[in-house]
């Protein structure tokens, strides 16, 4: 008898964890991520000043001991508003890859397990919204529904299960004809069973992998809308919108593009690092 | 052609898509902070068909849509969609190209270069390049460009339009994110083709080394960029909307981006299924582009 994919704790990801071990820069690259994510989920408590407290007649003045990355027009304090920004960033990374990730799986997977006509039909529906401008979706979703962030994060995921649905349909459909799926079939196991116990768990690689890459596509597409004025509204803040704000006043406040830029660009980078180790670790094709 | 022939659904989709759901959005674009008078809210009406049922609407921009009209713009009164369009578009397409052309030039070029010389230290060096510029958003690096060389150095106008040298930060700016993704596919298509027989029976022949990458390799290496070109015009497109708006550059983005934010209803349509056909147009002529190229493919 097979063993129970829920008991393999043996070697495959014992394996695929050491190797991520060994790459020193998808480490960094995570240790980056959880200090972001402490320094985000605490903000409210480590933050050294109040988040929207303005102070007119200090100004926007440059870094020093007092307000370590400087403060903007309004004089509030820039580190603050970065820790803020922060939790609206990377929680419309985490959230809207959560619904891109739903949607793909079971998108995927549902055509993987049909194949045949309607695997054709699901897939060419891929193929053809692939072609479209689908940023431009997300502005009109943003301006039917209101700019208000949880539609942003629906918005977001809605259109970025595309590629996550083909991987997964092609994981499936390789998946489907082993003999652990024939065995499941032949003992009675419901379709929806099969699909959620037995074939979504094996494709859990690359899907992890996937949505690690995910995440930072989600974040800069968030960043995109709310430096343009569409997503994250006033007087909340998130890195987007810190930098729409710096891109306005850079030409006396550079320091006011420069930080929140900063912030962005060294999570994009920490996620790409860990994304690129992931899949270097987990990618079956390396593996084989 | 089975392609062609699902064009026009494809195209009825979109057209049908957006604006359905540009009508179930709250508020019109005339919705003042005082209400109109009434006479002139339905003479208002009237002149755009907003009072007829929906259907009738629907089925009235669909003729309007396959004889190329936009209607008018709602914000603009005396400004027809298309004229605003016709306006935008030369300046948005050269914007695109350049920044295209730009990204398959250079990325192209230092993603052939990395991959002959695998794991030297211009692989290197060119691989951190590649994952930095995936990483950095381009409207932070477009203000931290102006601060650089606009403001700082003097070298190039801060925005605007006109010359050679208003291309130049707009360009790299859009085309860094392509430039690193061209540069990481035209590398894996070439470590993936370098190792092959027929490269290896080239060289064997006593073919030139640069004859042997250009003629043999190359070809063969090509294949996943020409296939990454399709998404790229795609995204080309949304992030030409922020570079306009950083170097304030007149294209159809910045028009796009005023109009979503004034309910300009009539001009984001417009321009999405503008946007749209463009890139169903652009799609198959990279489609044809791939099936030349690989001879194996055939649609």
């Amino acid at each position: 008898m097979t063993p129970r994919p829920a008991a393999a704790t043996s070697s495959p990801a014992r394996q695929a964890w050491r190797r991520v071990r060994e790459n020193r820069l998808a480490m960094l690259g995570g240790a980056i991520l959880v200090a972001m994510a402490i320094v985000a989920a605490l903000a409210p408590w480590i933050a050294p000043y109040p988040y929207a407290k303005t102070n007119l007649a200090y100004g926007a003045r440059p870094p020093s001991w007092q307000h370590l990355l400087g403060t903007d027009e309004l004089g509030r304090d820039l580190l603050t508003r970065v820790m803020w920004g922060a939790r609206v960033s990377l929680g419309v990374g985490l959230l809207a890859t959560l619904v891109s990730l739903t949607i793909g799986v079971s998108y995927g997977a549902l055509a993987g397990y049909l194949g045949g006509r309607a695997d054709q039909l699901l897939m060419r529906a891929v193929d053809i919204l692939y072609g479209l401008p689908f940023m431009f979706f997300v502005i009109i979703l943003m301006v039917v529904f209101g700019r208000n962030i949880f539609n942003l994060f629906i918005a977001l995921g809605a259109v970025q299960w595309l590629t996550m649905s083909r991987i997964v349909r092609g994981q499936v459909l390789s998946l489907k004809t082993r003999e652990f799926v024939q065995a499941a079939r032949a003992l009675g196991v419901s379709p929806l069973r099969i699909l959620a116990l037995h074939l979504v768990p094996n494709a859990a690689g690359p899907i992890i992998v996937y949505a690690t890459l995910t995440v930072p596509a989600v974040m800069l597409e968030e960043a995109f809308l709310s430096f343009l004025g569409l997503g994250v509204q006033p007087p909340m803040a998130s890195w987007g919108s810190l930098a729409s704000e710096g891109a306005a006043a850079m030409e006396p406040y550079p320091w006011l593009i420069v930080f929140p830029g900063l912030a962005l660009t060294v999570t994009l980078f920490s996620l790409n690092f860990l994304g690129d180790g992931l899949r270097d670790a987990l990618d079956p094709q390396l593996a084989r | 052609m089975r392609r062609l022939s699902a064009l026009p659904a494809v195209l009825l989709v979109i057209v049908t898509g957006s604006f359905f759901l540009m009508r179930l959005a709250p508020g019109g674009p005339f919705d003042m902070d005082r209400a109109l008078p009434e006479a002139v809210r339905l003479n208002i009406e009237a002149k755009y068909h907003l009072d007829e049922p929906l259907p009738r609407r629907y089925l009235r921009y669909l003729g309007d849509v396959v004889r190329g009209d936009f209607g008018p713009s709602f914000r603009y009164p005396d400004r027809t969609v298309n004229e605003l369009i016709a306006l935008g578009f030369p300046v948005s397409l050269t914007l695109g190209l350049c920044a295209l052309a730009f990204a398959l030039v250079v990325g192209g070029a230092a993603g052939v270069v990395a991959g002959i010389r695998h794991n030297r230290w211009v692989d290197h060096l060119t691989m951190s390049l590649a994952l930095g510029g995936v990483s950095v958003p381009n409207f932070v690096l477009g203000p931290l460009l102006i601060l650089a060389f606009a403001l700082g150095l003097g070298w190039l106008p801060v925005a605007g339009w006109g010359s050679w040298r208003h291309l130049v930060l707009p360009t790299i700016t859009l085309g860094v994110f392509y430039t690193a993704y061209v540069a990481r596919l035209s590398r894996a298509g070439m470590l993936e083709v370098i190792l092959q027989d027929f490269v290896r029976t080239a060289r064997a022949k006593g073919v030139r080394e640069a004859a042997v990458v250009t003629r043999h390799a190359l070809p063969n290496a090509v294949l996943p960029v020409v296939s990454y070109l399709g998404p790229a015009a795609a995204s080309a497109l949304t992030g030409s909307v922020v570079v306009e708006t950083i170097f304030g550059i007149p294209g159809v983005g910045r028009y796009f981006v005023q109009s979503a934010l004034n309910r300009d209803y009539t001009m984001v349509l417009g321009t999405v299924v503008f946007y749209s056909m463009l890139l169903v147009a652009f799609n198959l002529i990279v489609d044809c582009l791939y099936a030349y190229l690989d001879p194996r493919v055939t649609y």
